[in-house]
């Protein structure tokens, strides 16, 4: 296949979808049609059989280079419902321990006939370049799914975030979503206000103290606020962060309790947004740092939501990704 | 519009007089989407009794998946009733190869066993690459190989038959 350099390296050269690396520079077709396809999926849950034979015969690889228990197993979930095999490697007890770089791994998962790797990794930017080296061995047949990458991007997570905001909002481009927290440390949030402004959303405000915001947000079309009552005050969606312990380095919070106490959100703060606000999570929740307990569990909740949401999209990407174009 | 083509109006009549007193008084309408949608919701409404009606959408059971991919649009498969032990009546707007039919049959038997599937379609246009046929058929038409006859709906409702040339790939 001829794949010029300078392109999207996530599209073909007919521009069809080969691999999901990243929110940013999606084209709104692609989001847009990743979306709907995913509302077909969603009923597949309720039938005598929970599957759809789409995926048979194809070898799906989760490569988590870092762990995951929900990302892992909803991809696994969405695998086994289009009826694909599903391998799990446990990267931390094989290979690469023993000293094999991450792209030997790849080539002999190649060697033995995957279809499609779904990349977890700290480094940002490693699915990307396996889905290059990919490109570069020519086995233009294998797709790549970035399920996160470092700080970078999680955009199979941002796709669910738009999905569920869709499904409670109808129409985004009247929208006011506040993202909160731990900003600096988040692919999820990176990836969601790519989403969120492909879409047409207005106003996307980044809500969290100085230090856990990133210095590059202002010219991500997002508005700051270092004021959470401010921050929340008329928003029609509050995407909650989790406080990232595992990333984060030297002192950027005095303490949980403190966070809790200006970023966390309590019944109180969120009766500033609209009165038919949504609450989104990512999960895992840290209760009581980032919210509260009567908040995660209250009517404004799609947090549990979201998780069944997450397949469906995630079927969504990969039958997109697997069907034959040429 | 192609003169040359039937009156779809018509033929969904002549479908009407072939199935009163055939089928089951509880029999399931089930269409394949688009055009047997459209068809299964008409005929629940002028075939005597009480005919529910569900939708189906065939896209994740095709068999060209790996060669041609998923289709731009796919509609949700929407059964609001238990398939398992039903009499079910397939809607479809014209059977051709009878692979879309297959797709449904598959689709339709992941809800449920139902306890017969008829066949019912608007336009017959030979051509059949396995052993499917129609148990109730408006017309049977010779078109020519390279073009597709599409059913479609106007905003008042009413359908009509055109002829479309296959694109060559």
């Amino acid at each position: 296949m001829n794949r010029p350099l300078n392109r999207n390296p996530q599209l073909d050269a007919d521009g069809a979808l080969h691999h999901l690396l990243t929110l940013e520079g999606l084209p709104r077709e692609h989001v847009v049609r990743i979306l709907d396809t995913a509302e077909s999926f969603v009923g597949i849950a309720e039938r005598e059989v929970k599957k759809v034979p789409l995926l048979r015969g194809k070898s799906i690889f989760n490569l988590f280079f870092e762990n995951s228990t929900r990302t892992r197993t909803t991809f696994e979930i969405a695998a086994k419902r289009l009826s694909a095999d599903v391998i799990n490697l446990n990267i931390g007890a094989s290979s690469t321990s023993k000293g094999e770089t991450v792209l030997d791994t790849i080539d002999n998962l190649c060697a033995m006939q995957a279809d499609m790797f779904v990349v977890r990794h700290s480094q940002s930017g490693a699915p990307h370049m396996i889905a290059q080296h990919l490109d570069a061995m020519a086995q233009t047949h294998v797709h790549v799914i970035n399920a996160g990458d470092g700080r970078h991007q999680h955009p199979t997570q941002g796709l669910l975030d738009l999905f569920t905001i869709r499904h409670y909002k109808k129409d985004l481009t009247a929208l006011r979503v506040a993202i909160v927290g731990d900003v600096l440390h988040s692919r999820v949030a990176r990836s969601l206000i790519h989403g969120l402004t492909t879409l047409g959303v207005p106003e996307v405000r980044v809500v969290g103290p100085k230090t856990l915001i990133p210095a590059a947000a202002a010219n991500m079309g997002v508005q700051i606020h270092h004021d959470m009552r401010q921050g929340v005050r008329d928003c029609d969606v509050v995407v909650m962060l989790r406080l990232q312990n595992e990333r984060m380095r030297g002192a950027l919070l005095p303490s949980a309790g403190e966070f809790f106490k200006n970023y966390g959100l309590t019944e109180e703060k969120l009766a500033l947004a609209k009165s038919d606000a949504i609450v989104m999570h990512p999960g895992p929740m840290n209760r009581g740092v980032e919210i509260d307990s009567s908040v995660a569990d209250g009517k404004h909740s799609v947090i549990l939501p979201q998780v069944t949401f997450g397949i469906a999209v995630r079927m969504a990407v990969m039958s997109i990704l697997a069907g034959g174009s040429a | 519009m192609n003169p040359s083509l039937p009156d779809a109006e018509q033929l969904l009549q002549v479908l009407v007089q072939q199935m009163e007193g055939a089928v089951r008084h509880d029999a399931r309408l089930v269409g394949i989407h688009s055009g047997g949608a459209w068809m299964a919701e008409r005929l629940a409404s002028m075939l005597p009794g009480e005919h529910a009606f569900g939708t189906i959408d065939v896209s994740f059971y095709r068999d060209d998946y790996s060669r041609v991919g998923l289709k731009p649009t796919v509609k949700r498969t929407s059964l609001p009733f238990d398939i398992d032990g039903a009499h079910v009546v397939l809607v479809d707007d014209v059977l051709y190869t009878g692979r879309s039919v297959r797709a449904a049959l598959n689709e339709l038997f992941d809800f449920g066993r139902p306890a017969s599937v008829e066949l019912a379609v608007l336009v017959d246009r030979g051509g059949r690459e396995l052993p499917i046929e129609p148990t109730y058929c408006g017309t049977r038409l010779a078109v020519v190989e390279s073009g597709t006859i599409v059913l479609q709906r106007s905003d008042d409702g009413r359908l009509s038959l055109a002829l479309e040339q296959t694109p060559t790939a």
